[in-house]
């Protein structure tokens, strides 16, 4: 009998070993990769195997990044765009799950909508950027309209259909306790779409940089966006490299946090 | 006068194509306190027949009296158990059984403490900060009695509620739904497909034929099974002539049909 327990503990002890070495083996190797591509982009533009005016290199990027960091004007344009998106972002799955809300709400006015949400989902929403600029002024609001225009209508749609597909069983336990059409979409609609809700989340914060570079490279005089098109027209392509590099730290960054509040939000 | 009259319920569905009648003729009474089963083939309306007395689903024509007013869900009449529990996920069990009292707004220290109290009873404790994920089957359809009769309703509709159970926690529920409901002195309509279920727990039995529905035969159940509990009434020496009865009338339901 104890031989046996004895016996089953070495082996979970065992298969806890081999977990610890599968992930130390994907680690090593996700290191690799990093270290091998930014160690051959050095070297090759170093070597002039590559031009370096255009593809720059780790090095130089790392030294304006330092002076950029001293000089303060990094932090400043990282924290326009930051802002931009965020607002965007939260603008967007806000206003798409309101309309998504409202489409339940009326099924008539759902049915009457259907066809502009097709078209206006079919758009190329980056297009509206010239009238966004002329209408809203350029600046913060032509901005961070594009970062939020980006999501609305896909948002509504993949949130509506969520709505709709909540088992009606939910609803028809309420209505057994008299409730309201408001009371259901609270107590069943709402909170048995989170889960969508929070992953259009996720795919929004990536629309949402879509829509603010874009919008940044169309008026701005400041952000991340700005910077890109500014080191593009001067021809300083180690700015536009930092400006890429920093996007993609803080996008990840943005993203990890959405996935934390999805577990915080998310009990089962 | 009845409690509940149940008077010429006609109910078509209709589509584009078609204009199916689900339900014609219905008319039945119930009397306080008594349990009546609605037995029929698939198909045959027996949702839908509970869906209109409990309100949920106005008949094409027809009328449903309970103590002589109509129905409605909004005055708590109905209580209304449904195949799985569908209890919610995201609320814990408290949540869950207080939602009834919560939605109608009678919520205050009393009905919550009769309704903790019903769980209890019920033979569940320490469950009340659980999420449903966390008990089994058999568990969260007794807490969906208890979310179903915290609000004191005066006919409880069940609609298969031992369906989705394996056969020993169904004929443990059966038992525990009966006694709760002497005790309380509940009417009920129970809906199901399971012959011995209908004889061992109502009273009354409706056979229902199919398409459209109508009341086929109606089997009044001896009182010496009535008295005793559905698993003792399920091995009594009087139970297998009633079942084969029922039986046969459903053979030959089905064969007409064909």
């Amino acid at each position: 009998m104890n031989q046996q327990k004895n016996r089953v503990e070495l082996l979970h002890k065992n298969y806890i070993h081999s977990l610890k070495i599968e992930r130390w083996r994907v680690r090593f190797y996700q290191a690799v990769i990093f270290i091998v591509f930014f160690s051959s982009w050095e070297l090759s533009s170093q070597k002039q195997w590559i031009d370096p005016l255009i593809f720059s290199s780790p090095s130089k990027i790392w030294h304006l990044f330092l002076n950029k960091i001293q000089d303060g004007s990094l932090l400043t344009h990282t924290g326009v765009t930051m802002t931009e998106t965020i607002v965007g972002f939260i603008l967007g799955t806000l206003l798409g799950t309101i309309l998504a809300a409202v489409l339940w709400w009326s099924p008539l006015l759902q049915k009457i909508l259907d066809p502009y949400l097709v078209i206006l989902n079919a758009m190329p929403k980056v297009a509206l950027g010239p009238i966004l600029i002329v209408a809203l002024s350029p600046g913060y609001p032509s901005i961070i309209a594009m970062g939020a225009i980006i999501s609305i209508i896909i948002t509504t749609i993949v949130v509506y259909t969520s709505f709709k597909e909540v088992d009606p069983n939910y609803v028809k336990v309420l209505r057994t306790f008299g409730a309201s059409r408001f009371q259901c979409f609270k107590e069943a609609i709402l909170p048995a779409s989170f889960p969508t809700i929070i992953s259009t989340l996720k795919v929004n914060v990536g629309l949402s940089w879509v829509g603010v570079i874009v919008g940044e490279f169309l008026v701005s005089s400041r952000g991340l966006g700005y910077m890109i098109i500014y080191g593009f027209q001067v021809f300083n392509f180690t700015l536009v490299f930092l400006s890429l590099l920093v996007i993609a730290v803080i996008a990840t960054i943005m993203y990890q946090l959405v996935e934390l509040l999805e577990k915080k939000l998310i009990k089962e | 006068m009845s409690f509940l009259t149940v008077q010429d319920i006609h109910h078509t569905y209709f589509t584009k194509d078609t204009a199916a009648t689900a339900l014609s003729n219905i008319s039945l009474k119930v009397e306080e306190g008594e349990f009546v089963s609605i037995l029929g083939p698939s198909g045959c309306g027996k949702t839908t027949l509970l869906s209109i007395i409990s309100s949920l689903l106005k008949p094409t024509t027809g009328t449903v009296l309970l103590e002589n007013k109509p129905i409605s869900t909004a005055k708590n009449d109905i209580g209304y158990m449904l195949q799985q529990d569908y209890l919610f996920p995201w609320k814990t069990i408290e949540e869950n059984i207080l939602l009834g009292l919560k939605l109608s707004k009678q919520l205050n220290e009393k009905t919550k403490s009769a309704a903790l109290g019903l769980l209890k009873q019920i033979g569940l404790t320490g469950v009340e900060r659980q999420l449903p994920k966390q008990l089994s089957g058999g568990m969260r359809q007794r807490v969906a009695l208890v979310r179903t009769l915290a609000t004191e309703p005066k006919l409880l509709m069940l609609d298969e509620p031992f369906s989705a159970l394996d056969y020993q926690t169904k004929l443990k529920l059966e038992d525990l739904v009966s006694n709760i409901l002497t005790e309380f002195g509940k009417t009920a309509i129970l809906v199901t497909h399971d012959i011995g279920e209908a004889i061992a727990m109502s009273d009354r039995v409706f056979l229902l034929s199919p398409s459209p529905g109508r009341i086929y035969k109606t089997f009044t159940i001896p009182e010496e099974l009535r008295k005793i509990s559905p698993f003792k009434a399920r091995n009594h020496e009087a139970y297998p002539s009633i079942f084969q009865t029922i039986w046969k009338e459903l053979e030959s339901l089905e064969s007409a049909e064909e």
